[in-house]
């Protein structure tokens, strides 16, 4: 079973050279930690910069340069600022390869729900919605299961919708998926996970071909 | 040259009032119109709506407004971080309308640009859809948003000049230039005011056509949410 970091490092390597790519909060952010070095990714944040580097050395932060998730951080050579129409120009208009962000739910279908619990969590959808609208390539890291054990991949997600349809990858703690045709399909098992304990985790129809490779981290 | 420049932030609001719409620019607390907000608390106006794509934090910025509920309204995506906010909210004193940031910034954009509205992917089959007209367009499916009406813009920039020419900095550029012209008046403060031709021509992100009044703003916090760092 994989940690955070460990799906991090899976979805790592999802990454590939010249991809411009959006992270989202949480997991997704942890990824840019295990890119390969030996190629060349620009990380991009919605609320307008391309080019983004790693946190700021302690009495470097720049109130003025910060990340979709209000951190300070730094950019790296190459990189641009830009206003939020732009930014969003930018994702609406497919020119941003890869989108990473986490998730409450998946469904079977490729739904996802991420943004609003009612009655309990009402924070806003941010960029979600606009992201999981436009992206062609949509990876989603998330536990399997919730605190109680519960499958959070679904035959139809139970909260309110950030986007239908979309998903195409999900990563969990326990495998790697992918949805075709209104069912994930199983591609690879975490380390030390067997095939029968992702069935058991999955509520949505899980589509199992043959022999499934354990991932390589 | 057509002068923009007022003295202050009392006079740079001057017909302000109570049950107005405003957008602010600013993403968190990074490029917020400080200024403007702080003389907002000062004229005691209320019942307004404020567009802007986050409410600030407990005690800074939008978070002032509300403390003093001043606000009737909030259109934003993003609204955590602030727990007297969040009281408002599901007390019902205060109405939110969450919007995708996207469509946030291209709301405000639509109005500067003079579209009356855009179709846009996002939020389609969400609650953000309800109600609203949505088409077809090559095979993927699009909802309609009207562009924003509002009757002052405030923003904030790094540099301006004489004529209302801005140029942002870092992030902070972020909502500011998408909300400059886009309300009836745009007031802009800056944190350096300079003489028309001190700023290259070829450097400047909002030509002051889009700006109706500019003045020098002063004592900025700049207040870092979620400061960062990492070892040497």
């Amino acid at each position: 079973m994989l940690d955070k970091n460990g799906i991090a490092k899976r979805i790592a390597k999802e990454v590939r050279d010249g991809y411009y790519v959006n992270l989202g909060i949480g997991i997704p952010t942890l990824v840019a930690n295990f890119v390969r070095e030996d190629i060349s990714v620009e990380f991009q944040s919605e609320n307008g910069v391309l080019g983004m580097g790693p946190f700021p050395f302690e009495g470097e932060e720049d109130a003025d340069i910060i990340n979709a998730g209000k951190q300070t951080i730094t950019t790296l050579p190459g990189a641009s600022f830009f206003d939020s129409a732009l930014s969003f120009g930018m994702i609406r208009g497919k020119h941003v390869d890869l989108t990473i962000l986490g998730a409450m739910e998946v469904a079977e279908n490729g739904d996802i729900a991420n943004w609003k619990i009612p009655g309990k969590m009402v924070k806003g959808m941010g960029g979600a919605m606009d992201l999981v609208a436009s992206a062609e390539n949509i990876i989603v890291a998330m536990m399997h299961t919730n605190k109680a054990g519960k499958s959070k991949l679904l035959k139809k997600c139970t909260l309110p919708l950030t986007g239908v349809g979309c998903v195409k990858k999900v990563v969990t703690n326990l495998a790697v998926m992918e949805i075709e045709n209104g069912s994930f399909k199983l591609l690879e098992c975490a380390p030390g996970v067997s095939v029968e304990e992702i069935v058991a985790a999955t509520e949505g129809n899980l589509i199992v071909d043959g022999e499934i490779p354990e991932m390589i981290l | 040259m057509i002068r923009k420049v007022v003295s202050s932030a009392e006079e740079a609001l001057q017909g302000v009032s109570s049950g107005m719409t405003f957008m602010l620019g600013g993403f968190g607390l990074c490029g917020i119109p400080e200024n403007a907000i702080t003389e907002l608390v000062r004229l005691g106006v209320n019942d307004i709506t404020c567009i802007s794509n986050n409410a600030g934090v407990d005690d800074f910025g939008l978070g002032l407004l509300l403390q003093q509920k001043q606000i009737k309204k909030m259109i934003s995506s993003y609204v955590g971080e602030n727990d007297e906010f969040e009281r408002q909210m599901l007390s019902g004193e205060l109405e939110v309308e969450l919007t995708p940031q996207g469509t946030l910034a291209e709301k405000c954009r639509a109005a500067q640009a003079g579209f009356p509205a855009f179709y846009t992917p996002a939020g389609y089959g969400t609650e953000v859809a309800e109600g609203k007209e949505t088409r077809e367009f090559n095979g993927k499916m699009y909802v309609l948003e009207p562009a924003y009406e509002a009757d002052f813009a405030f923003v904030k920039a790094w540099k301006g000049d004489e004529a209302g020419n801005l140029i942002f900095k870092g992030t902070a550029r972020n909502f500011n230039p998408c909300m400059c012209g886009a309300a009836k008046i745009t007031v802009a403060e800056v944190e350096e005011l300079v003489p028309a031709g001190e700023l290259d021509p070829n450097a400047i992100h909002i030509p002051g056509i889009f700006v109706q009044r500019i003045f020098q703003g002063n004592a900025y916090e700049k207040r870092i949410e979620q400061r960062t760092v990492r070892s040497r």
